[in-house]
């Protein structure tokens, strides 16, 4: 089965990288950009999603700055 | 005294450690990533670089390595262990030290000598310095922003934990921060390079004593 996994960072935690867009969107003549937040997407094909949960909390998420969240896809 | 250095692939300060080890009197140890053991050294430098180059998060796949569990046991047992940059990382991963290291601020990687001021010195790192000593050692990183929630952060300046203090901040960090220490003092991180200033050919040994504390450390304990 095919497993979504989205990680993005925690909320008040300071995101360089969004920042950086969200100057670069009006530069570019988008407005109206409150806010940009950039994370990672990570796509699994896995047997079963029994150890999804594990996976995120040991290695694809730094649980003390990132939050995670996933689905299986199909 | 027998100091070892892990190598992973993609590390590149690992020979500037041997050679600053060396220097500093101690008989340097490579330790390979990927066997499972210390080599019966008294002291670990997990060194600069980019480890498994920087995948998912720099020091994410490297704390996983081989040799990361016995140097874990090592840590733990209160061996002293110190990482220098990407070993920092490395070891914020493995939940040697608290925190983590986030992108610069300023989304640039940023490579210059920055004035420092050592905070503590009594973890076996900086046991030769004198307390507000300032010195002046490279960084090259674009994740060096140290953070950790309030609460961690609090802990850290009333256990005395920060080691090293940037006197310019050139990352954002939090409280200027550029180096910890664990609770037992005998896990180290700093963000700058001691092994790049450790002889005069590259323009200083500011970093020497760094190495040098170990052995005093060491001396004074047997």
């Amino acid at each position: 089965m095919k497993v979504r996994v989205l990680v993005r960072p925690k909320r008040g935690i300071l995101d360089p990288q969004g920042e950086a867009v969200k100057r670069a969107l009006p530069a570019l003549g988008f407005g109206g950009v409150e806010t940009v937040h950039i994370g990672r997407l990570i796509e699994m094909e896995v047997e079963s999603s029994e150890e999804v949960e594990g996976m995120c909390r040991r290695l694809l998420a730094n649980p003390s700055t990132e939050e995670y969240e996933w689905e299986v896809v199909s | 005294m027998r100091i070892g250095v892990t190598v992973f692939p993609g590390s590149n300060c690992d020979r500037d450690a041997l050679h600053a080890i060396e220097r500093a009197g101690a008989t340097p140890v490579e330790l390979w990533h990927a066997d499972p053991e210390l080599k019966g050294v008294d002291a670990v430098v997990v060194p600069g670089g980019f480890s498994y180059g920087d995948y998912l998060r720099p020091g994410a796949i490297a704390r996983f390595s081989k040799v990361m569990g016995p140097l874990e046991e090592f840590a733990k047992g209160g061996g002293p262990v110190l990482g220098v940059c990407n070993g920092f990382q490395v070891l914020l991963e493995a939940h040697l030290l608290p925190g983590a290291l986030l992108r610069n601020t300023g989304m640039r990687f940023v490579s210059r000598r920055v004035r420092t001021r050592i905070e503590k010195t009594d973890t076996p790192w900086t046991t030769l310095f004198d307390g507000g000593e300032e010195l002046t050692l490279p960084v090259a990183h674009n994740e060096g922003n140290y953070y950790a929630d309030e609460g961690t952060i609090r802990t850290l300046e009333e256990e005395g934990q920060v080691v090293l203090r940037y006197l310019d901040n050139p990352n954002g960090s939090a409280n200027d921060i550029a180096g910890i220490c664990n609770e037992a003092r005998n896990v180290v991180g700093l963000m700058p390079h001691p092994e790049r200033v450790s002889d005069p050919a590259l323009g200083s040994e500011e970093g020497l004593r760094v190495f040098k504390s170990v052995l005093a450390a060491a001396g004074a304990r047997v």
